[in-house]
């Protein structure tokens, strides 16, 4: 770690003008973890914060003075802790949202014990012996503290709803406003007319109920989006930039600009999109476009960020970097196919759509007939009132999203983390699973396959060797190596690289290069390296493993009577071997981007629900095209970005885990809406005829509520324990989450 | 009834107290990290070395 790096982009100043910097950090797995990486970073020169979340972990840092970024990254790296220095702007916003729900969610509380003590009171004096001052003193102080608690706490309900109304929309936060608002303003009319009831404790309850689910609704996605952004800051790509001087300085991938000229070694990935200035090479797409073939490029051709670089060194002027590192033609198809998704309204903005005008029309049409038979006007009115609090969709609004939270919870335990809120009711109704093959079904890093018999010695020896090398090939071989380097090493370019060992020639490279025959008992996707000692000859394969338990979780889909299909942008000889392994007839290659949307908008015409898993770039717009997709935490950041969910860890089984935990989540959200339906059934006849009192009122809300929510937490408990969270995960993916128990809290 | 005109007070008083506690803590960012306060409350980093003992 010599090298000189460039973190300027993420640092920022706090409030005492100290330099300050968040690093996603990763190894994070018990409490003594804390102290080491606290103290071990406050013991460097400047430093005068240091403050690890364990629950995101997530580092912050704070210089007095001159101190080095580069330096806290190189300190962690020597604790023990892989690190990388975050900017989450998006995030300080979200926090703040939360922070805003809490307040709210305290003053409501607040404002419904003390309004409900009072109200006890007055219930219970309405039976014995409450004098007409008293009652009306405890009304005018539940006012006191009701009004300007739901004028504070109701923001949330209030704004959404005159956003709603503003562009023409119904959503449940309208019949919530109105509610509210029409309950205290009756309730003050009351208190002034000396009545008997008031409705002041019903109002602040029904924020208190409605604040908590929307609350932990939003608590729960920001922490998955959290470590969403954890495992996108842990890989940590970095790129040589070319100073003005010639001198390249290592940079993070985000610093890059168009214009800028980026080296890439051999071996290297690309950073940005760019075209090539100088150097030949040929580079792998695989997560550009799936395709395993390394393509040959020249000065003046296009590369593409996240591809692997090959053999030659490249220099790149880029022309897209940072965030923009989007092909323009897969943008284009992204936009198309993402537009075509929207008609798909969330399942409770659809029930609401239904309940706001019947709700309302309810309380207007028993009004009506009250005055009609002959009631007065504020009899009438105080029964439209009761009609309008008593069905205000407190257990509606809470049904779909505490089941949301919770089984959002349980997946993410399995290994899930959730981008869209309605994805659990997309998935549910599936019945086709569409496979990308490259590093899908397969595992993103490839792996040494060795013909059979052959000597361990001899693979020792070439292992050794390659750890000269920087070619990509040559860097899976170099992982069985057990000792040190070689000293002297010839680079013949574009062929290998030779050495003495022993005193006999040693040569690893292509089969031409060693005189090597090729085998016959290697498989045919994999791509060969040979290696040549003296008069032996040894030749490995390089090839992409099938994820661990690929077999078995298409075999489990299958059983669940899932129609399981691979689309892939690699070779027909290359797909054909794993489509016949894992038992999938129904398979296409060589598809472009737009034959994949093309694919899957032919299984959706002829009615299918298609799930798309993919993780190349290539698959980002079938995956917006698909009714609902997943991504591995390894795949392309746009694909991640597309997905509907992103799994974590080498195992595919959370895809299985994903399909289960949401069929269970969908019944338990009918149930719940048919609970919520069943109250009204029950509730709405009382409150129309005119025997619903602000203690029924109150009574039948707050039961329906936590009915409702009981039986989400049911969620938390479906099937058994998937996996518990990846351990061996590839680089980069291996952010284990600590558990989410407060979800569903 | 006269002891509702300090009872009344004080109830109010005690849930104005809860509440901006509860403003407080939250502002002091004390609900960050919750899982990190369960845990560091088994760390002995703070104490000092005549406690220790």
């Amino acid at each position: 770690m010599s090298e000189a790096v460039d973190y300027s982009i993420f640092l920022a100043r706090d409030a005492q003008g100290h330099a300050e910097m968040s690093l996603a950090v990763d190894g994070i797995d018990c409490a003594a973890c804390i102290g080491d990486i606290e103290n071990g970073i406050r013991a460097l020169p400047g430093v005068v914060k240091a403050r690890l979340n364990y629950s995101t972990h997530r580092l912050t840092v704070a210089w007095d003075g001159e101190g080095a970024p580069a330096q806290v990254v190189d300190r962690l790296q020597a604790l023990g802790y892989r690190a990388h220095p975050f900017a989450g702007r998006a995030e300080e916003s979200e926090a703040r949202h939360a922070q805003w729900l809490l307040r709210c969610l305290g003053v409501a509380g607040f404002a419904a014990m003390n309004v409900m003590l009072l109200s006890v009171s007055v219930w219970s004096g309405n039976v014995t012996d409450i004098t007409p001052e008293t009652r009306d003193l405890f009304h005018w102080i539940s006012a006191l503290i009701a009004l300007p608690a739901a004028a504070y706490a109701g923001q949330p309900f209030f704004q959404s709803a005159y956003r709603a109304l503003r562009t023409r929309r119904l959503n449940m936060d309208v019949p919530i406003t109105i509610g509210v608002i029409l309950a205290l303003g009756m309730s003050v009319v009351e208190t002034a007319l000396h009545q008997e009831h008031a409705y002041f404790d019903s109002a602040v309850m029904l924020l208190f109920f409605l604040l908590a689910g929307r609350y932990l609704d939003h608590e729960a996605r920001r922490r998955t989006r959290a470590v969403a952004g954890n495992v996108a800051a842990l890989r940590g790509e970095m790129a040589h930039r070319l100073g003005p001087d010639g001198v390249p300085v290592r940079v993070p991938v985000q610093a890059l600009a168009a214009g800028d000229h980026i080296l890439v070694a051999a071996g290297e990935r690309i950073g940005a999109d760019g075209v090539v200035a100088f150097g030949a090479s040929a580079v792998d797409e695989a997560l550009v476009t799936g395709e395993t073939l390394p393509r040959p490029v020249g000065s003046g051709a296009p590369v593409y960020a996240g591809s692997l670089n090959g053999a030659g060194a490249l220099t790149v002027k880029v022309t897209a970097g940072g965030e923009g590192t989007l092909i323009d033609d897969v943008q284009r198809l992204l936009d198309g196919a993402t537009s075509a998704r929207n008609f798909y309204v969330r399942l409770a903005d659809r029930v609401s759509r239904l309940y706001a005008p019947m709700v309302h029309l309810t309380a207007l049409v028993s009004a009506i007939g009250w005055l009609l038979l002959g009631a007065g006007l504020h009899h009438a009115v105080m029964i439209a009132v009761a009609v309008l609090i008593i069905t205000c969709p407190c257990a509606l609004a809470l049904a779909v999203p505490v089941v949301q939270v919770v089984a959002t919870g349980r997946l993410f335990r399995a290994g899930l983390l959730i981008n869209a809120g309605d994805m659990v009711e997309r998935l549910a109704i599936v019945d086709t699973v569409v496979f990308d093959k490259t590093g899908t079904l397969t595992l993103p890093e490839p792996e040494l396959r060795l013909p059979e018999g052959a000597d361990p010695a001899l693979v020792a020896a070439a292992a050794r060797l390659a750890l000269s090398s920087r070619h990509p090939l040559a860097v899976v071989l170099a992982r069985q190596a057990a000792t040190a380097p070689l000293s002297e090493v010839t680079e013949w370019p574009g062929q290998g690289i030779s050495a003495l060992m022993d005193g006999v020639e040693a040569r690893l490279g292509s089969l031409a290069f060693c005189g090597a025959p090729a085998p016959a008992d290697l498989p045919a996707t994999a791509s060969l390296i040979a290696f040549r000692l003296g008069a032996r000859t040894l030749v490995v394969g390089i090839d992409q493993g099938l994820r661990p338990d690929a077999g078995e979780v298409v075999a489990g889909l299958k059983a669940r009577g899932l129609d399981v299909r691979i689309l892939s942008g690699d070779r027909p000889e290359a797909v054909a071997p794993v489509a016949a392994h894992l038992g999938i007839s129904a398979f296409e290659a060589g598809l472009k981007p737009a034959d994949k949307i093309a694919a899957i908008n032919a299984l959706k015409a002829a009615g299918r629900k298609v799930l798309m898993v993919g993780d190349g770039l290539n698959d980002a717009p079938a995956l917006a095209a698909a009714d609902v997709s997943l991504s591995p935490a390894s795949g392309a950041a746009v694909t991640q970005a597309q997905a509907d969910a992103v799994f974590l860890g080498t195992s595919l089984s959370p895809v299985e885990a994903a399909i289960d935990g949401s069929r269970v989540a969908q019944r338990l959200m009918r149930q719940n809406l048919a609970l919520a339906v069943l109250y009204n059934l029950v509730a709405v006849p009382l409150a129309v005829l005119g025997h619903v009192t602000p203690l029924v009122a109150a009574l039948a809300m707050s039961g329906s509520s936590i009915l409702v929510t009981l039986n989400a937490l049911r969620a938390a408990r479906f099937g058994r324990p998937v996996i518990s969270v990846p351990q061996q995960s590839p680089p980069g993916a291996d952010v284990v989450p600590a558990g989410v128990e407060e979800a569903t809290a | 009834m006269n002891v509702l005109l300090y009872l009344v007070p004080l109830a109010l008083g005690l849930g104005l107290a809860g509440l901006f506690a509860f403003l407080w803590s939250l502002k002091s960012g004390q609900y960050e990290d919750l899982d990190g306060a369960a845990v560091r409350v088994l760390s002995d980093d703070d104490l000092t070395e005549e406690s220790r003992k």
